[in-house]
């Protein structure tokens, strides 16, 4: 059954420009040659913040506004850095202390900001759709940072990016994905990320915090912690506690979740590498041992997070995969 | 009497030639319909058919949110009406989950009047089955019955105590009206947003499951059948629910079904848009739920097509996805969505959407069934099947916009609509 036709989902408005605009709201809005195309990008990046001149000209008089509804501190931080570094002029707006406090709807904050003319809109939002709504009522690129359950699609690049870097290749890699997937909008967009560039995912965590269809994205699942040996990563995904509602009683206790799906020395085999998006549980989802240990990539994923989302606004604003893109350049 | 709007005198009118189709009536081909002061006096066979029209008993619609009292800025009962009557309605029941709650005399009376004056279709009330929709206490629904309540619903919340379901049935038996159930088991739905599957699965968006609703419908059909009461389940959207239905039909309970054009037309694969108008309570499920639904209106497990139409304020359905209340209008494009979606893809006959657009909700609701017989009162609408029409926002007499039609175009066109006599909508 398909629909007879399909209401556009973002209304053109007068004075759209003719081409639509490139977002980054979800991991679908790329295909493997985009994945690649910003990978490498991000790769010529990493070789310039080598220099003492860390800055890039590449979006001068450009502006970037960070638009942030929840707390955050590595995606905030990296993205007004990575806008810095290219030369942008950035503005942070977080919800506490705007008008948002006064019960300003995001239609309405979108709308105001609009009329600064910025360049990209970054907008991490509790509910899912919120950047959607963002890009359907400015002329800016958006560029989802988190959006509730649904995606946090930088992320889950910069933890390609890392997985590149550290491994050499992302094809035919098995990555385990521990945890409370159903809260998680980093193991949504992690699977379909993974699916992209053939890497293979396996879930592993209580059946209670298995989103029900998940296979469908393509990925397999297990209730058996014991199912992580056979990764070349486990990626520990953060036990949300504060998305935990009173009662819902996914599972009995958090002791319990450690003892049976904490990641610990002993359930790792050698030449594993690990991996967390932060902020993390020490001792609740991941053993502290494991997060200090030389196989921990978490500080990589950090340092990729800057230059992965350098990419990202240098591949929106003048990069791309059209005729008119430059090649960034870096002298 | 349980429907009520402005007297007036019946109109005179001939509509010839077009395909005349009264299921009920077993009628089916080209006549000369003549209407003098409002009756039906002739029903001859046509010497010039026009194929493309039919004429036929006009709809009823058993669900529909008029937002009065309370929410006037989505929908009044002249706007709500005024929709229904150019959707080919001849008459709609209005849901009580208005602010306040249709739980008193006080307020069903001040409806009543206000029908009276401005409704330009009849339009009947159901009052609410518990006091403020609180699910506590039941309203008096024998003074509310005798004052012109249509029949009892807590629409929008379900009925969670099986203690005040009971009594709710027995009691309705003194008031002689039905109960017309929404039924959600709020701890299996809980902040559900949509349809639990893969679909959600993928957006993360809370799953809204379909046993949520099929275990409820077990639970209060156990109780209709211990209570000897009938009762009518609203809104069906998943395969459980019509089996639950069906087995208990099969079993002796008077149980009636209603099913709306969005959860017949479309899937939860939609919500993959995040688009507001693809959210409904309950949620647009799956391809297979789809499926359940079509066999359940053909075989007569599900009586009536009902739009449930929910018109909501521009700003609250411009919000993220999560933010946004549930629901979508209906009453203007009910018929044209299902004769686009269903009929003209073969996977509905025509006659039965007619059929359960009309006097299937009327013998549930015991309201008029109309039929197109002489000596009659003329119910009828007239649909030019071949015409095409885009839907935008200002071709609706709906105050709100939030159709998940917009920007579509549908095949079938209402092109008059005759309620008790009088020609309420004319193209």
């Amino acid at each position: 059954m398909t629909e007879v036709t399909t209401a556009p989902l973002r209304v053109a408005r007068e004075g759209d420009p003719p081409l639509p605009r490139r977002h980054l709201l979800s991991i679908s809005d790329l295909d493997r040659n985009a994945v690649e195309r910003l990978l490498g990008t991000a790769s010529t990046i990493a070789r310039s913040l080598d220099r003492e001149v860390k800055k890039l000209p590449a979006l001068r008089g450009r502006l970037v506004v960070n638009l942030f509804y929840e707390s955050s501190t590595r995606t905030l931080s990296s993205f007004d850095l990575a806008a810095k570094r290219l030369s942008a002029d950035t503005m942070a707006l977080r919800s506490s202390g705007s008008s948002v406090d006064k019960g300003e709807s995001l239609k309405d904050t979108a709308l105001t900001l609009a009329e600064y003319d910025p360049d990209v809109i970054v907008i991490r939002h509790p509910h899912i759709g919120a950047p959607d709504l963002v890009a359907s009522v400015t002329h800016a690129h958006v560029v989802n940072a988190g959006d509730g359950k649904h995606q946090h699609p930088t992320q889950a690049l910069l933890d390609l990016y890392t997985m590149r870097e550290a491994l050499g290749r992302l094809d035919g890699l098995h990555v385990a994905i521990v945890g409370d997937v159903l809260h998680s909008r980093v193991a949504r967009s992690l699977i379909e990320a993974l699916a992209l560039v053939g890497a293979r995912a396996t879930l592993v965590g209580p059946p209670t915090l298995m989103p029900r269809g998940i296979e469908s994205m393509g990925c397999e699942v297990s209730t058996d912690i014991a199912a992580i040996k056979a990764a070349d990563v486990v990626y520990v995904l953060r036990m949300q506690q504060e998305r935990m509602d009173a009662g819902a009683a996914y599972v009995p206790s958090l002791r319990e979740y450690t003892s049976e799906w904490g990641v610990t020395p002993g359930r790792l085999r050698p030449s594993q590498v690990v991996m967390h998006p932060g902020p993390m549980n020490r001792g609740v989802e991941i053993a502290p041992e494991v997060a200090d240990s030389a196989v921990s990539l978490i500080s990589e994923q950090v340092r990729s997070g800057l230059v992965v989302r350098m990419a990202v606004l240098y591949d929106l604003l003048a990069g791309g995969p059209g005729e008119d893109a430059r090649p960034l350049e870096v002298a | 009497m349980t429907l009520f709007w402005p007297e007036g005198s019946g109109d005179s009118l001939a509509i010839r030639g077009a395909r005349v189709i009264d299921v009920t009536a077993g009628i089916d081909g080209a006549f000369d319909v003549t209407i003098d002061d409002g009756l039906i006096t002739s029903v001859e066979p046509a010497g010039d058919p026009a194929p493309d029209l039919v004429l036929a008993p006009g709809f009823v619609d058993p669900h529909v949110h008029l937002r009065v009292p309370g929410r006037e800025d989505e929908e009044t009962i002249a706007t709500g009406t005024a929709a229904a009557a150019a959707g080919g309605y001849c008459s709609i029941l209005a849901m009580p989950n208005t602010d306040p709650v249709v739980d008193s005399a006080a307020v069903l009376g001040a409806l009543i009047e206000q029908a009276r004056e401005s409704a330009a279709i009849p339009t009947g009330f159901l009052a609410s089955i518990s006091k403020g929709l609180r699910g506590e206490e039941l309203t008096e629904m024998v003074e509310l019955a005798r004052l012109g309540a249509a029949g009892f619903t807590d629409d929008g919340h379900p009925v969670v105590s099986a203690g005040l379901m009971q009594r709710a049935l027995q009691y309705s038996g003194a008031a002689g009206r039905l109960l017309a159930l929404h039924e959600e088991e709020p701890t299996l739905s809980r902040d559900g947003q949509m349809n639990e599957g893969t679909v959600s699965a993928a957006l993360g968006l809370a799953g809204w499951p379909s046993i949520a609703e099929s275990v409820m419908i077990e639970r209060d059909c156990s109780i209709a059948a211990y209570v000897q009461r009938p009762l009518h389940i609203m809104h069906l959207s998943a395969r459980e629910s019509v089996a639950a239905v069906r087995a208990a039909r099969e079993r002796g309970v008077a149980v009636t079904a209603e099913a709306s054009p969005h959860h017949l037309c479309l899937t939860d694969e939609t919500v993959r848009t995040l688009d507001t108008n693809r959210k409904m309570n309950p949620p647009l499920r799956t391809e297979d739920d789809r499926q359940a639904l079509l066999e359940g209106l053909r075989d007569g497990t599900i009586a009536c097509v009902a739009t449930d139409h929910a018109p909501h304020a521009r700003h609250e359905k411009e919000t993220p996805f999560e933010e946004a209340p549930f629901g979508v209008t209906g009453l203007e494009t009910a018929f044209a969505a299902l004769n686009t979606y269903l009929v003209e893809t073969g996977e509905l006959e025509l006659e039965i959407v007619l059929e359960r657009m009309s006097s299937g909700p009327a013998r549930v609701f015991d309201l008029p069934v109309p039929r197109i017989a002489v000596g009659e009162r003329a119910n009828l609408v007239l649909i030019d099947l071949d015409a095409r029409w885009l839907v935008t926002e200002d071709r609706f007499r709906s105050k709100s916009k939030n159709s998940w039609l917009l920007g579509q175009t549908l095949k079938g066109a209402i092109v008059k609509t005759i309620a008790d006599g009088r020609v309420v909508y004319a193209a």
